[in-house]
């Protein structure tokens, strides 16, 4: 197993150079300006001010006096923390029970089921919130015309009023049940059936087994849903600006962007960034508390299908129900955006008489920064996914090989940004990459570096899970036979781990081109994204623009996702590993 | 806050003898002054010059259908210079230019804002380049651009009310800012704000000032949709979302109604706010010839007719014809315009707005 160190490296061919250990210096160094160069900016920001008469930066507490005294600045915290654990509750109110059918039931159609989750999760949740507005608005909202045409109510009458703390809690939930459904369906798909055999043969009934034996060991798993969901809900820059600002109240994070504002108080935002980052790191060390306990739920070793529990006439309600989950976060939403695009009135229903193209030409003929925002995206998208997939492969073949010393701290630092929000990392890389010694602001590089940044983490932990399902006897044969490790690992395991580097690839990729709430910090005008340009949109209220750019934007990814996937030698045409 | 300094490099509004001043500058140079530039034509080498720059970018506050026509026609009265726009409200453009420019960042030629302070903090700041098209010269009247080319008024604003005739009857539509505080309008109107919009920005401050911040403060308490730009209040209630708009883009009502939205302006008693919006030049011009270009071409007869026919907004080009179904700007009841207040206060005035607002 440990053949494959560095110090063993003598042989027959020694002019050949082992660049490993250099090469994953490199990598732990670049890991660490990554992240702490940004971090110590903001903590360093929060803790001082400029001194007006010597104009010194100096230490001072008094950001943090006003944070926590300052009724503008308590009201969000609050108001956050009643979204998130909101939220969180209603994703798994829905996404236990949906995981729970799609995993462990006789109930038809689970794989469409399962991609229109993964529709759900590729919808940027601002657009998302958009698409809200058009369908639930009170007044011009279709759901609530329609309530008006069913029931004749009044003018004024409405059912639904997005612009609201629950509509805002309704719309977030919409967009990060996804995260809880993935982790308990499959923490439901891997529960050997033998466990559940075994209730049964003890007389247990269908009902019986679930509750008692099923339930217990998803648990872990919900609650690390229900911790991610509240995360998500917490650092959603979006959904709140589009939201909750209409309806006269701020989320933390819209009022962090708020404070950058004219004239700008980056001090006060670092400050109020850092509760963020805090819960955020408490919250993670719960999870990993939680999920450090889930070792008994795999205990059965392979073992044979999980038993699915027939619904019998329950599918129908069963049926009713997932069906009427998906409708919120996609159908419907996509049918609004849909309609908005080609109506001249984004709350009306387009008919064949009103239908025009209108919006199409205005968005791709004659708003001017619609090619250069499809470009930067499309850049932008594709450079982190390479990049950050090259980095997580590295970096995740070091850690699951104990290829050097260290190796836990390559880790640890490579899993770190997770706990940091969006825009408190926009913070921070504003304040660090808009002075010397690194002056990246106002090119794509600092969006590039925030997008990796974001997203090290989960490639990192797909291709680390991966890297741990391919056999170091490969590599070592490889080793043995005289190829270097780089080599071993280019020629022998990157071919064998195909299939999730792709699959990691595309993750970045998505991920990317629906991130907002760094790329709010850091754009300027010739950086700007889709995201960006589609918020912009928003605030002046051109809804048919958005439509159009927001489908783009969809069609963009799914067919750079489908192209990636068929390209000659990935994919399904390559060796699959096992 | 309305303390008047004449200090002349801070005085935008001229009044005839400061235009005098300005004459006078002119034509003999004094030494105290800096000398107005010389009155520019748009001449083949001008042109020639920003071909050769083949682009402008062009940062602005105006509503983005007219921002996008403006630079479309402009690309074809010029072809091979590509113009790009880049909208948001003048309070963010503001913001923007200020983030921009601090980090050495020059990509803007000319900017358009709604909100006149803005020139004054730029104009102090060293960063204008003095430009001064012939027909400015020659058709403006002289408060409507700045006697040494730092500023020209590109078109004249109001935020008057507005609301969706298909929720409210002609005669039922408030008359005035103190109908607004009726009960019956509760949960019903839309407002714009004043830390994202010029138009806004000024709106608040001359109503703050002529009806008293208690104006705000009742108003606060009428459920107000709060959106951000000027340009979306219209737009809400044409989709009929809210029924009265409190202030925003005046223009783009009649263009809606003209157009056959439900929806009509109101020009409230007390008096409607006004906001001129001027464009200038930056030295920093990474396009400055382009820049120039467009800045001249923008206020000339061409430029201003589109401000007029299509944009329905006030041209200060005195040879702009007028097109029927918009009230004269000398038949409206205005409130005063004071950049300067706004200039000194505009952190306060967002400061105290967000109090009362929440947002």
């Amino acid at each position: 197993m440990t053949l494959a160190l560095p110090a063993q490296k003598e042989g027959r061919r020694t002019f050949k150079v082992d660049f490993s250990v250099p090469v994953l210096l490199t990598f732990a160094a670049l890991l660490c300006v990554l992240i702490l160069l940004p971090i110590s900016w903001l903590v360093m920001y929060s803790l001082s001010e400029v001194d007006p008469a010597t104009k010194e930066r100096v230490f001072t507490l008094a950001q943090f006096r006003t944070l926590f005294s300052d009724p503008d600045l308590v009201e969000p915290l609050i108001t956050t923390m009643i979204v998130a654990i909101s939220s969180s509750v209603a994703c798994c109110l829905v996404a236990a029970p949906m995981g729970w059918l799609v995993a462990r039931t006789d109930m038809p159609m689970t794989k469409v089921i399962r991609a229109l989750v993964t529709a759900s999760f590729v919808t940027p949740p601002f657009l998302g919130a958009i698409a809200w507005e058009i369908l639930a608005a009170p007044n011009s909202g279709l759901l609530n015309k329609l309530y008006r045409f069913l029931t004749g109510a009044e003018m004024d009458a409405y059912l639904f009023n997005i612009y609201s703390m629950p509509g805002l809690i309704f719309v977030i939930a919409c967009y990060t049940f996804p995260y809880v459904f993935v982790l308990v369906a499959n923490a439901l798909d891997r529960i050997p059936g033998d466990l559940e055999d075994a209730s049964s043969i003890l007389g247990a009934g269908t009902w019986t087994t679930a509750r008692r034996v099923t339930i217990p060991l998803v648990l872990p798993a919900l609650l690390a849903g229900a911790l991610v969901a509240f995360l998500q809900a917490m650092i959603l820059f979006g959904s709140p600006a589009i939201l909750a600002l209409p309806a006269g109240f701020h989320t933390m994070t819209t009022k962090i962007w708020s404070l950058f504002q004219y004239p700008p108080k980056p001090e006060l935002a670092a400050a109020a960034s850092l509760p963020l980052l805090f819960l955020t790191v408490m919250l993670l060390r719960g999870q990993q508390m939680i999920l450090g306990r889930k070792g008994y739920s795999i205990v059965g070793g392979k073992s044979g299908e999980p038993r699915l529990i027939r619904l019998g006439w329950f599918v129908v309600p069963a049926m009713a129900f997932v069906v009427i989950v998906l409708m919120l976060p996609v159908f419907l939403p996509y049918f609004a955006l849909l309609n908005a695009a080609f109506s001249p009135i984004a709350t009306n229903l387009v008919t064949s008489a009103t239908f025009t193209m209108k919006n199409f030409h205005f968005t791709f003929f004659e708003l001017s920064t619609t090619q250069l925002a499809l470009k930067n995206t499309f850049i932008l998208g594709a450079a982190s996914a390479t990049i950050g997939t090259v980095l997580a492969l590295v970096i995740s073949y070091a850690t699951a090989r104990k290829a050097i010393t260290g190796y836990r701290v390559l880790g640890f630092l490579a899993t770190a940004p997770i706990a940091i929000p969006g825009i408190v990392l926009g913070v921070g890389l504003f304040l660090a990459y808009t002075r010397p010694p690194f002056v990246l602001y106002g090119t794509l590089w600092v969006l590039l570096i925030a997008y990796i940044t974001i997203e090290l983490p989960a490639a990192y932990q797909q291709l680390q899970s991966a890297f741990r399902a391919v056999h170091p006897e490969l590599e070592d044969a490889s080793r043995i036979l005289g190829a270097t490790r780089l080599r071993s690992l280019r020629d022998v395991t990157a071919p064998l781990l195909r299939t999730s580097v792709l699959a990691t690839w595309c993750f970045i990729f998505v991920s990317t081109v629906r991130e907002l709430s760094a790329a709010i910090m850091l754009f300027t005008s010739e950086t700007k994204v889709v995201s960006v340009l589609i918020f912009d949109l928003k605030e002046s209220g051109d809804l048919g623009a958005i439509a159009i750019l927001g489908l783009s934007m969809l069609v963009l990814t799914f067919t750079v996702v489908i192209f990636i996937n068929r390209l000659p030698g990935f994919g399904s045409s390559g060796l699959r590993n096992t | 806050m309305t303390e008047k300094k004449f200090a002349r490099r801070d005085v935008l509004k001229g009044t005839t003898a400061l235009a005098a001043a300005g004459m006078s500058g002119a034509l003999f140079a004094q030494p105290a002054r800096a000398q107005a530039p010389a009155a520019a034509a748009i001449t083949p080498e001008l042109i020639e010059a920003a071909k050769k720059e083949g682009k402008v970018v062009f940062y602005t506050a105006m509503d983005l259908t007219l921002a996008q026509r403006l630079g479309r026609e402009f690309e074809q009265r010029f072809p091979g210079i590509s113009a790009r726009v880049e909208r948001s409200g003048a309070e963010r453009v503001f913001t923007r230019i200020a983030q921009e420019f601090s980090s050495k960042i020059y990509a803007v030629d000319l900017a358009n804002t709604s909100d006149l302070a803005h020139v004054i903090h730029w104009k102090r700041d060293g960063l204008l380049a003095p430009y001064l098209p012939e027909e400015v010269v020659k058709h403006y009247p002289k408060q409507y651009y700045d006697p040494e080319g730092f500023q020209i008024v590109t078109r004249v604003l109001v935020s008057p009310l507005g609301y969706n005739t298909n929720l409210v009857k002609a005669e039922e539509a408030p008359k005035s800012f103190a109908d607004l505080l009726d009960p019956k309008w509760a949960g019903k109107m839309v407002k714009a704000h004043p830390a994202y919009s010029g138009t806004i920005m000024n709106s608040t401050y001359q109503t703050a000032r002529d009806l008293g911040w208690e104006y705000f403060e009742k108003l606060a308490k009428q459920r107000i949709m709060q959106v951000q730009s000027a340009t979306d209040t219209p737009k809400k209630i044409a989709l009929g979302e809210r029924a009265i708009m409190v202030d925003g883009a005046g223009y783009l009502i009649i263009q809606y109604k003209e157009k056959g939205d439900p929806v009509d302006i109101i020009y409230p008693e007390e008096g409607t706010p006004v906001a001129t919006s001027p464009s200038v030049v930056f030295k920093s011009a990474p396009n400055p010839n382009a820049g120039r270009l467009f800045q001249n071409w923008m206020h000339s007869r061409e430029g201003q007719q589109i401000i007029v026919d299509f944009a329905r907004q006030y041209s200060p080009h005195a040879q702009t014809v007028e097109k029927p179904g918009v009230r004269k700007l000398a038949d409206i009841k205005l409130m005063k315009e004071d950049a300067e207040a706004i200039e000194k206060g505009a952190e306060e005035i967002k400061k105290r707005y967000s109090a009362l607002f929440k947002v």
